[in-house]
């Protein structure tokens, strides 16, 4: 067991655990964060995907000791203003993608990563930036879509 | 099986999320909270909610929640089922609360979430209950203003009386509508005066689901919770020897490690009961990364088993079943099928002589199609939530149909029908995967064990190995055609591990005067279930394939001919249990040929394949197109039609359709799980295949057939003719006929 200070979603935060657990399981664990979801643990599927000083990041494959002072941001924490919806949220909703939802955190987070990147991404832009992450449930093509409504929508 | 008492419940969770909490809780939603925020959810614990025909529940100030009785896992019943009730409720949808019901079937009467069916059960039960709610508060308002309800009128939860000027909301009626008698009669809308049902309504769960809140089993938590998770054998035909937790007990964080048995030994299985292994390792600790890395320092000894009796429940009652013993392989499994198919088997379905039609045949069209075991990897993995103490049994379980569990909770668990209270969480997906609700159990004996609540959680890996899989199955056709190349006698012979695909009664039987269906099976020690439209998903790969090769034989149009021969089932079916429609098989295909410009010079130019099914009491039909990208075959456009009757919403519907289309075309294209030596190869999703991003098409285009039919199922019937109209498409793009899913590896792209 060691003591970690993180800084997650803008905000300093003292966790004692082991350092090798994944960054994935102090968020759900020991922070009750739990939009950050496990699906495969190995990095395959993306359900666990955060931002690590604003790129995306597997943190199932993340120890908590190399996350270091690197600002961690989860679903929790890209909320647009204090109480509007960040865009790809909102788009997300808009055109109502999710079915079962448990993947959809991890494709938001990897969106929005994507669009702060890269603003206006083509079709196959999106495509790779989203391939690691699953859909079991086939929303894909509502992924996309919701994608580039969101990149319209911040170009207005 | 009473009631929860939710508001207690929540409150100890609200207390850990304050307790834990740290980040930005943007909102909070548990179940019961599909409301914006903790306050408001904190607000309406303190208020009295009257319930109204136990879907309803109003408050005074006028807040109106709708129950879903069925469990969700993604075909959006929370959106679907309350608008049912709302149509006749009329309260104001925009503001209406959905929550998901306890498990409490005899108050929801049904709470079956699998075989495409809470349509069709919803249907009248949900609007009868809106209906009655809505009689109930019109007679409170009646009662209160002394006019007769003939001249009361509703709009938006408020009834109002125009002579008198007088209105009032759904909430300050609502005491008084609950004590009033219900009405013995009670008359539905007529489908053409829906203002709800038939529009396109958004995921009532939408903004939850996109903040990440807290909504699956994997989410809870409760006071003093521990984290547990199994060890079962490395193989089919496997069991525990002994093992030594010494090492493991040294681990920070670790309370216990013990094995134990799931089912008592002679209790008979019933049908949902299915589970690998009956002797399983518990690793119990604080954490989950705690319990992982223990779980690693448990050394057990494994051996191999014997053949072993179980009972099972059957329609006729018990029935002893053996269980196998050995090491299968998919490479044995194949070889045993393709043999199997040259066996006398069991005659399920004899029309005319076909004999006699194959005999005197001038050519035979036969081909054998095969499938592998696939898992269903629902996204979220296998877990659930239990306390069990001397007065109660409380679980969180992600289970398609609890009611079905409950006998198996009672029974291995020793615990009163009536100390179960089960909450139903939002389920990571299913697939059929979760009505097999064995971690129900296991949980259960886990807490009573270290007594006190834990969170059983499977890896991707545990799942993924210690399933239960969709079977292998293989089918063979046969046409018998004369000399002026009429098709004169079909023979199909099916066959699988542990399960036969077979369906005796579906198309294109009630064709032909001279048809024979035979069926087999062969048991196995690898644990089979449901997934998504069983054996039909199989089925229809088969026929749809074969139909399009006898097609292109007897030189017809592959959709074409599949109308012409259901035009020859309707004026003159063979024998009697078709169980299809063909007026509405052809209207489907029709609206197919219409929506995707078949037979037009673009569409004879493109690499298109057509495949129709009836199944789950609803009508598929696609035309796929498929191009090649980055030296792959690539299907880059879908165009369905369907037939579910009555679209209760057409958004969820098309959402449905959707992913059901994506889903198919992963599964043909690279769905596969392999055995060696009783073991899964694959073992996580690094080398399970599951279709990607860049793998799904450009555009789906998604027709219903528009009718006032009684809605039936959509999350299963789009599903099974995906298949063959990616094999018949891909033959067009390739030459190849395709035969063994999936078919990549057959094509050599893998």
């Amino acid at each position: 067991m060691a003591k970690f200070q993180l800084k997650v979603n803008g905000k300093p935060l003292q966790v004692e655990a082991d350092p090798s657990t994944p960054l994935l399981w102090v968020l759900r664990d020991h922070l009750n964060l739990v939009g950050t979801k496990f699906g495969c643990g190995v990095g395959a599927c993306g359900a666990c995907t955060v931002h690590l000083n604003g790129r995306a990041m597997r943190s199932c494959q993340l120890p908590v000791s190399a996350v270091g002072t690197q600002a961690v941001t989860t679903i929790e924490g890209i909320v647009g203003t204090e109480k509007e919806m960040h865009p790809v949220q909102k788009a997300w909703l808009e055109l109502d993608v999710a079915q079962c939802g448990y993947c959809q955190t991890g494709q938001i987070m990897s969106a929005v990563a994507l669009l702060k990147s890269n603003p206006n991404p083509t079709e196959a832009e999106i495509e790779s930036a989203m391939t690691g992450n699953i859909c079991r449930c086939g929303t894909y093509l509502r992924i996309k879509a919701a994608i580039q409504q969101a990149a319209k929508s911040s170009k207005k | 099986m009473k009631n929860a008492n939710n508001n207690q419940s929540r409150r100890s969770f609200l207390k850990v999320t304050s307790l834990t909490g740290g980040g930005m809780m943007i909102g909070f939603s548990w179940f019961a909270n599909l409301i914006p925020n903790e306050a408001i959810a904190a607000a309406t614990d303190k208020m009295d909610w009257v319930e109204l025909t136990g879907f309803i529940k109003i408050t005074p100030d006028n807040q109106v929640k709708i129950f879903n009785p069925n469990p969700e896992f993604g075909t959006n019943v929370m959106t679907s089922l309350p608008m049912m009730v709302n149509e006749e409720l009329e309260a104001d949808w925009s503001k209406v609360i959905v929550e998901m019901g306890d498990y409490d079937t005899p108050r929801f009467k049904s709470q079956f979430t699998g075989g495409s069916r809470a349509m069709a059960m919803a249907w009248k039960p949900l609007r009868t209950a809106g209906a009655t709610a809505r009689l109930l508060l019109m007679q409170a308002a009646s009662n209160e203003w002394g006019v007769p309800m003939s001249e009361l009128t509703v709009f938006k939860g408020v009834v109002m009386h125009k002579a008198s000027n007088k209105s009032a909301n759904y909430g300050a009626l609502a005491t008084a509508a609950s004590k009033l008698p219900k009405p013995e009669k009670v008359e539905l809308k007529k489908n053409a005066d829906f203002t709800l049902l038939g529009t396109p309504q958004k995921n009532k769960v939408g903004k939850e689901i996109v903040g990440g809140e807290s909504l699956f089993t994997l989410d809870y938590k409760m006071e003093g919770m521990l984290i547990a998770m199994v060890i079962h054998p490395p193989a089919f035909g496997m069991q525990l020897k002994s093992f030594d937790a010494t090492e493991a007990l040294k681990m920070p964080g670790i309370k216990a490690v013990f094995d134990f048995q799931v089912y008592k030994d002679g209790y008979a299985k019933a049908g949902f009961d299915t589970r690998a292994f009956n002797k399983l390792i518990a690793v119990v600790g604080n954490s989950t990364w705690e319990v992982m890395n223990a779980r690693k320092k448990v050394v057990a000894q494994w051996e191999p088993i014997q053949d072993t009796k179980e009972m099972v429940m059957a329609r006729g009652g018990k029935r002893e079943e053996i269980i196998p013993a050995g090491l299968e392989s998919t490479e044995n499994h194949l070889r045993l099928m393709h043999e199997m198919q040259k066996k006398p088997t069991r005659v399920a379905r004899k029309d005319g002589d076909p004999e006699t039609a194959f005999k005197n045949a001038t050519k035979v069209l036969e081909r054998t199609y095969t499938a592998p075991f696939l898992a269903h990897n629902p996204m979220e993995p296998i877990s659930c939530v239990a306390h069990i103490t001397d007065e109660k049994a409380f679980f969180v379980a992600p289970i398609q149909i609890p009611e079905m569990m409950k006998q198996n909770i009672v029974s291995n668990l020793d615990i009163k029908p009536e100390q179960i209270e089960m909450k139903l969480a939002r389920m990571g997906g299913g697939f059929g995967r979760r009505a097999y609700g064995h971690y129900i159990v296991e949980a259960g004996h886990i807490s009573k064990r270290v007594k006190a609540p834990v969170k059983l959680i499977y890896t991707r890996e545990d799942d993924l190995t210690n399933g239960i899989y969709r079977p292998t199955y293989i089918m063979t056709y046969k046409a018998a055609i004369d000399k002026d190349n009429n098709v004169t006698a079909i023979h199909v012979i099916g066959g699988g591990i542990p399960e036969s695909p077979l369906h005796e009664n579906r198309f294109p039987a009630g064709v032909f005067d001279n048809y024979l269906a035979e069926s087999w099976d062969m048991p196995s020690n690898i644990t089979i279930g449901a997934y998504r439209a069983p054996r039909s998903n199989f089925n229809a790969s088969a026929e749809q394939s074969f139909l399009d090769e006898l097609a292109e034989t007897v030189g017809k149009d592959p959709l074409d001919f599949r109308i012409e021969m259901l035009k020859k089932a309707k004026a003159n079916p063979v024998g009697k249990n078709n169980d299809y429609n063909a007026d509405r098989f052809i209207a489907v295909l029709e609206l197919l040929k219409e929506k995707s410009n078949w037979g037009s010079t673009a569409s004879k130019n493109a690499k298109r394949g057509v495949s129709a099914y009836f199944c789950h009491a609803s009508y598929a039909a696609h035309v796929v197109d498929v191009t090649m990208k980055n030296g792959q075959p690539y299907v880059e456009k879908v165009v369905t039609a369907m037939d579910c009757g009555f679209v209760v919403n057409p958004e969820g519907a098309k959402n449905m359709v959707e992913g059901a289309v994506v889903d198919g075309i992963g599964n043909a294209l690279y769905g596969e799980l392999i055995l060696e030596k009783g073991a899964t190869v694959q073992k996580n999703l690094n080398n399970y295949r599951i279709i990607r991003h860049r793998e799904a098409p450009k555009k789906i285009d998604v027709h219903f057939v528009q009718n006032n039919i009684d809605p039936t199922g959509l999350g299963e019937p789009p599903f099974p003719p995906v298949f063959a109209a990616v094999a018949n498409a891909l033959y067009k793009a390739t030459g190849k006929r395709l035969y063994n899913q999936p078919y990549l590896k057959e094509l050599g792209k893998v």
